[in-house]
């Protein structure tokens, strides 16, 4: 990998590439801003944001506005602050990723190594599911949700999550098992494995990377969903993003801006960790196939 | 008696029919090799006999028993694949005891099984390494061993040296053909390479377009090849095809070959069949293995059949062993073997004496030997 680091690498003076990274910088800064003005003004007193500089660090650290946000703040009827809806996600996030992984695996292993006729237009009707803008299946699902029963609750939220998700996670398996040797289940059929053996004895150990993207991507889709959220959920289903939507838009009282400010990074906070833990496998990931070796 | 028995087999793909009606029997310890250009259908072919894929119609018989219907775990067959087809995930021991874990075989007794082939085929070192740690040949011999592990009744080998380097090639090749005279067992091998096929097989079965064009013991198929088709594919340098007139002579039957100046070579058969009577007068294809034409002295041993002719050398390629000498025939080029110390030179008219003892004649229209 270094080694071709070095063979692609344009070889450039040194002006060049202080103008280059001078760029760059200023990119990094220009991006990190915002992230930088929340954290500052999430550890101030109302009044400091109010009298004075939005880019100052604070005068007096106070992580007061970061216990309102987590479980004082008024959020519909209760006191609740966030807590309650960040388990909510929590609830609704989980069993929605591990379920779409495991279809989307399951369905990239059929339409690949055991294709059938009429496979692709499967698969291309599945792609298509990747282009239909939420919009258009609101009040579908919102019938679909109520003939089975499901309507508000937190599995209603799983199962819309789970099929808008099928078509992105059946991409990512399929095109990653395309390249899996097909030799390999000849191999296992002699040696008497059957189709789910097979599966999960010989194709998920070696879907590490691609298991990662799919989990990185419908982590963050499904976390930081707000629309199926809105539409879907009840007051004791609501995910974390409805919930900060409400603190934050709520018409009456004060803007209490620090409190935003901390729940907006605490609705952030389960993103940011997933990819620092498993961003350096998401790019591999997206790579593995494209390079050989 | 046969031990596998593959009969009228025939195997469509939709529209296209990659085997037509293939017939092929081989005795109980056996080596079969399918050989043919790529898209011959050979792998296809094994492909059906390991029960990976179904068969169109026709049947399949292992020990006298029908196998069509049987999932190829249950058929009694080990295979080797051309990529090897290591499981990636798993550790050389585990690779080689998969498949008897599959079966419901105790643990004991796998890893005492393992240790033995692996013991056979000095991989010991090996077995707690995973296959992205092996070398080609390392990653081949785990793939054999993985197939002995099995001690099934047939193994199946699909172009199982085609990744490895020239060198290593030969030496697995020897190493498959100890490893056959040792276990005694009934292998079936598929490859594109006909010096592979001409030195490990007892059968080989030669295929063209899914069709069967000849079946026999490597001799056979050298020898006396059922068509141009297999006088061309097998050998090499391969069989000089050269078109000539048959013609009766002094009461026998003689091939004339047209020279440069118009006047004609005169060479007699040898103990021609009866079926190349009704050729007299007419044109057919002279087929000669490039041993047969050399430049030694007529004086030999068999001189009987040999017979002088006179051709202009255009270029001598030297071998080591031997030195290959592209030279004019009946208006073609073709080539002789001649020893590594001839003195035959580029450009020069030779003296060449032809071997007729092992000269095939062919049908130019169908293509079928006389």
């Amino acid at each position: 990998m270094a080694a071709n680091a070095v063979e692609t690498a344009v070889r450039t003076g040194r002006l060049t590439r202080a103008l280059i990274y001078a760029a760059l910088l200023v990119f990094a800064v220009y991006y990190l801003l915002p992230l930088f003005v929340m954290m500052v003004n999430s550890f101030k007193e109302l009044d400091e944001i109010r009298g004075g500089n939005m880019l100052a660090l604070p005068e007096l650290v106070t992580v007061a506005p970061w216990i309102k946000a987590w479980n004082q703040a008024q959020i519909g009827v209760q006191p609740t602050g966030l807590a309650p809806y960040f388990l909510n996600s929590i609830k609704m996030v989980v069993p929605a990723v591990i379920i779409s992984t495991l279809l989307g695996a399951l369905n990239g292993y059929v339409l690949t190594k055991w294709r059938f006729r009429g496979d692709t237009l499967v698969f291309a009707l599945m792609l298509f599911a990747c282009f239909i803008p939420f919009q258009i299946v609101l009040i579908p699902m919102a019938r679909v949700l109520g003939f089975l029963g499901i309507a508000g609750t937190t599995w209603g939220l799983v199962l819309v999550h789970v099929v808008y998700g099928l078509g992105f996670t059946t991409l990512f398996f399929r095109n990653y098992y395309a390249a899996f040797p097909t030799e390999l289940v000849k191999a296992a059929q002699i040696d008497g494995a059957n189709f789910l053996r097979i599966f999960y004895r010989i194709l998920l150990p070696s879907s590490g990377p691609i298991i990662v993207v799919t989990v990185i991507w419908q982590f963050t889709n499904v976390w930081n969903d707000f629309l199926f959220g809105a539409s879907f959920s009840d007051f004791d289903s609501q995910p974390m993003t409805v919930a900060l939507n409400n603190l934050v838009s709520s018409s009456t009282g004060v803007k209490e801006y620090n409190v935003h400010f901390a729940g907006a990074i605490l609705a952030a906070i389960p993103t940011l960790l997933v990819y620092i833990v498993a961003g350096r496998y998401f790019v591999r990931g997206l790579m593995a196939g494209a390079v050989k070796g | 008696m046969s031990f596998l028995v593959v009969s009228g087999l025939e195997k469509r793909f939709g529209a296209v029919e990659v085997l037509k009606g293939i017939d092929i029997s081989v005795p109980r310890g056996g080596f079969l090799v399918l050989v043919g250009p790529s898209g011959c259908g050979k792998s296809t072919l094994l492909n059906t006999i390991a029960g990976l894929e179904t068969v169109t119609a026709g049947e399949i018989l292992i020990d006298g028993a029908r196998v069509n219907e049987l999932h190829p775990s249950k058929r009694d067959i080990a295979m080797v694949f051309q990529s090897y087809a290591l499981y990636p995930n798993m550790n050389v021991a585990k690779n080689m005891s998969f498949g008897m874990e599959m079966r419901g075989v105790p643990r004991a007794e796998r890893q005492q099984v393992v240790a033995r082939v692996a013991s056979m085929l000095q991989i010991e070192d090996l077995l707690h390494r995973k296959p992205s740690q092996l070398s080609g040949g390392q990653r081949q011999r785990v793939a054999m061993g993985r197939a002995l592990v099995r001690d099934p009744k047939i193994f199946l080998f699909d172009e199982p040296l085609s990744n490895l380097d020239a060198k290593l090639r030969v030496e697995m090749r020897t190493e498959i053909q100890k490893l056959h005279q040792r276990l005694g067992t009934t292998v079936v091998y598929v490859t594109h390479d006909q010096i592979e096929a001409m030195t490990l097989a007892t059968v080989i079965a030669v295929l063209k377009d899914g069709v069967l064009q000849q079946v026999g013991s490597p001799a056979e198929i050298y020898n006396t090849p059922a068509n141009i088709f297999v006088a061309d594919f097998m050998g090499s340098p391969s069989m000089n095809l050269v078109p000539a007139r048959l013609d009766r002579a002094n009461g026998a039957l003689v091939v004339g070959l047209e020279r440069a100046d118009g006047s004609t070579t005169m060479l007699p058969l040898h103990r021609p069949s009866a079926s190349v009577e009704a050729f007299v007068d007419r044109d057919v294809i002279l087929g000669l293995r490039p041993e047969s034409i050399d430049d030694t002295p007529a004086a030999d041993a068999d001189g009987a059949h040999r017979h002088p002719l006179e051709a202009h050398v255009e270029v001598t390629q030297p071998t080591g062993a031997d030195t290959l000498a592209m030279i004019r025939l009946g208006g073609r080029e073709a080539v002789a073997r001649l020893r590594a110390e001839t003195g035959a030179r580029a450009g020069e008219r030779r003296r060449f004496m032809v071997d007729m003892s092992k000269a095939v004649l062919f049908d130019p229209e169908t293509e079928e030997r006389l």
